[in-house]
């Protein structure tokens, strides 16, 4: 019961917090400098056809207005036509965010799956050889920028080794068309299609490598700070005095409480994944979302970059609201008070 | 008559940085069957380290045990080997932690914390108890500690008791394998002056009650004169005074101890 009343209250915030980015994000596409309508058509066109197409876009009517019809629009699920592709915003973002959500799925996954037991060795062996070698990956894995290390594995394991592919997301000789859920490595394993699956996952395999390096050496870093402060606790040491046995102590009474920062920091990391995401499928040649919205920016296509945003926002808030699920489930303290101490 | 707990000539020290600084110094004591022992001192002088050291806790290194005997019920629990160190611990020979606030881990309910730690117990000593019978005993001993409602408290979580009723939980869990001695950190002081008055009547009629052993750890007199019938005075790694503890009080002889009883605080107001 309190636990419901717990989501309900998450979830308002989270509508809240759109609503807010809604806001943000339409005030910033209309105060950069610069005209959509005149970036569109080009130097070449004239004044009356640059009107027209202000006009057309709604332009030229108050910001408030504009504003609403946004938002009226966001409603229904409907993010206006783009001026670059001329296709609807809808679609050009169904099209490209299937494989943003499964670079990003995929990172996470291996960040949090290779983060979290790195960061719990690291504990275990506090100052003994592990804990050095897990912390020069994690500061290693920090101060490496996304793109030197997408360069690099594409040069190493692409060129040099030459044992994986390092552009797209299927060779082009393979025709497959994920129109399940949009993600090639699940719709392939519906389909039983599974030279098709391996594939992708090759395919997949240096992108997230390199989106997903920084991000599992911050989570290793923060299970590690997490374990070690746990482990002084004193209900850790009650525990030993009373006998309960070092493993369970280690991944009992230890990992559970510890769990919920690598989470919360999984949440966050989310945002400059996203980010980092855009240079990395820049790089692979990834068909996704965040190639997309750099060339709506760099365009000044305003539908495009209000709708790229608000999809990437409604992704973040719902990512970070299934980790507040998760560390209300992990921690009774979050879910009977709301927060923790 | 032998005491079920005879510390003889205990010496440990700890090496920090390369500093190896000497924390007990030939401590002595004995707890015989059934009697009910204090140990007193200011923060600092040692109690924590001496329990520690009985209870096999220890964190080793920095604390490096340099010399003496600890005595349990004839063996000398120094040079027993692990496992059958094991065995007593938490079950012949248990703790009533400190604090109510941070012994209890939160993320688990109070009956998941008990029943693990007996289940383990159970299994030390090659006791078969059902998981039914395993919970009959918790909430048993949930009861023995006047918690009125212990199916409750056994499926509540620590944030969901206030302190007193955490502090009984520690004293449950201490008691949960049927211990002969029982050391005592301290209970309450994170407590309100009533409900620790409470909680030290608590320990004592259950001891008394069950003729246990109670090693009672702690640098408040009062508490002292109220729990035990024999002292023990500790000062910087030293036993500096030990005796009944109505002479103690009475007749101090050394100007540590009377320092000690001149800092509990009256009621008048004055002293001396």
């Amino acid at each position: 019961m309190e636990f419901l009343g717990f989501l309900v209250r998450r979830l308002l915030w989270s509508l809240l917090v759109l609503f807010g980015l809604s806001i943000v994000i339409f005030t910033i596409a209309r105060i950069v400098p610069g005209d959509p309508a005149r970036m569109a058509l080009g130097p070449t066109a004239s004044a009356e056809q640059v009107a027209d197409l202000q006009e057309k876009l709604g332009l030229n009517k108050p910001m408030v207005e504009q504003y609403g019809l946004f938002l009226t629009g966001l409603t229904q699920g409907e993010l206006g036509r783009s001026l670059l592709t001329e296709q609807s915003v809808n679609s050009d973002i169904r099209k490209t965010f299937p494989a943003t959500l499964e670079l990003v799925i995929s990172t996470i996954l291996f960040a949090f799956v290779l983060g979290v037991p790195l960061g719990v060795a690291a504990a275990r062996w506090k100052d003994r050889w592990p804990d050095t070698l897990v912390r020069a990956i994690a500061i290693f894995s920090a101060v490496l920028p996304a793109f030197f290390l997408a360069l690099l594995l594409q040069i190493l394991a692409g060129y040099v080794l030459n044992i994986l592919p390092t552009t797209g997301r299927l060779p082009a000789s393979m025709s497959f068309d994920a129109d399940i859920t949009g993600l090639i490595l699940i719709d392939s394993l519906l389909r039983g299609r599974f030279d098709v699956m391996g594939e992708a996952a090759r395919h997949l395999l240096l992108p997230t490598l390199a989106l997903g390096l920084a991000t599992m050496g911050q989570i290793a870093r923060i299970t590690r700070a997490s374990m070690i402060d746990v482990s002084r606790q004193d209900y850790i040491e009650a525990a030993r005095a009373f006998g309960v046995p070092d493993r369970l102590r280690m991944f009992k009474y230890m990992l559970r409480p510890a769990f919920v920062p690598p989470l919360t920091i999984t949440g966050l990391e989310f945002a400059s994944l996203i980010g980092n995401a855009f240079v990395v499928e820049l790089i692979f040649s990834w068909p996704g979302m965040a190639s997309y919205g750099i060339r709506a920016i760099v365009q000044k296509d305003l539908n495009a970059i209000m709708g790229v945003v608000m999809v990437s926002g409604a992704f973040f808030v719902f990512v970070n609201l299934m980790i507040d699920v998760l560390v209300g489930v992990v921690d009774p303290r979050v879910r009977i008070r709301g927060s923790r101490t | 008559m032998t005491a079920l707990l005879s510390v003889q000539n205990l010496s440990v020290s700890f090496t920090t940085y390369g500093r190896r600084i000497e924390v007990l110094k030939s401590v002595s004591l004995d707890v015989p069957e059934g009697a009910q022992i204090a140990l007193v001192g200011e923060s600092g002088s040692g109690k924590s380290v001496t329990m520690k050291t009985i209870m096999g806790i220890l964190p080793q290194p920095p604390a490096k045990i340099d010399g003496g005997a600890i005595f349990f019920d004839g063996r000398d629990l120094l040079t027993l080997p692990e496992r059958e160190r094991l065995k007593l611990r938490g079950t012949a020979m248990s703790m009533v932690f400190q604090d109510p606030m941070s012994s209890l881990n939160p993320v688990f309910t109070i009956y998941d914390q008990l029943g693990t730690i007996l289940k383990y117990a159970d299994r030390r000593l090659g006791r078969n108890r059902s998981g039914k019978e395993r919970k009959a005993r918790v909430l048993d001993v949930l009861a023995q500690v006047r918690m009125r409602d212990p199916e409750r408290v056994a499926a509540s979580f620590p944030i969901m008791l206030s302190g007193g009723m955490r502090q009984r939980v520690l004293i449950a869990m201490a008691l949960l394998s049927e211990p002969r001695l029982l050391i005592a950190d301290e209970p309450g002081t994170a407590l309100d002056v009533t409900t620790q008055a409470q909680i030290l009547k608590l320990l004592k009629d259950l001891v008394t009650e069950k003729g246990l052993a109670l090693l009672m750890i702690t640098h408040n007199l009062g508490v002292v004169r109220e729990t035990s019938g024999y002292t023990y005075v500790m000062n910087k790694g030293e036993i500096v005074e030990h005796g009944p503890t109505a002479g103690i009080f009475e007749a101090p002889k050394e100007a540590y101890t009377r320092d000690l009883i001149a800092a509990v605080p009256r009621l008048t107001g004055r002293d001396q």
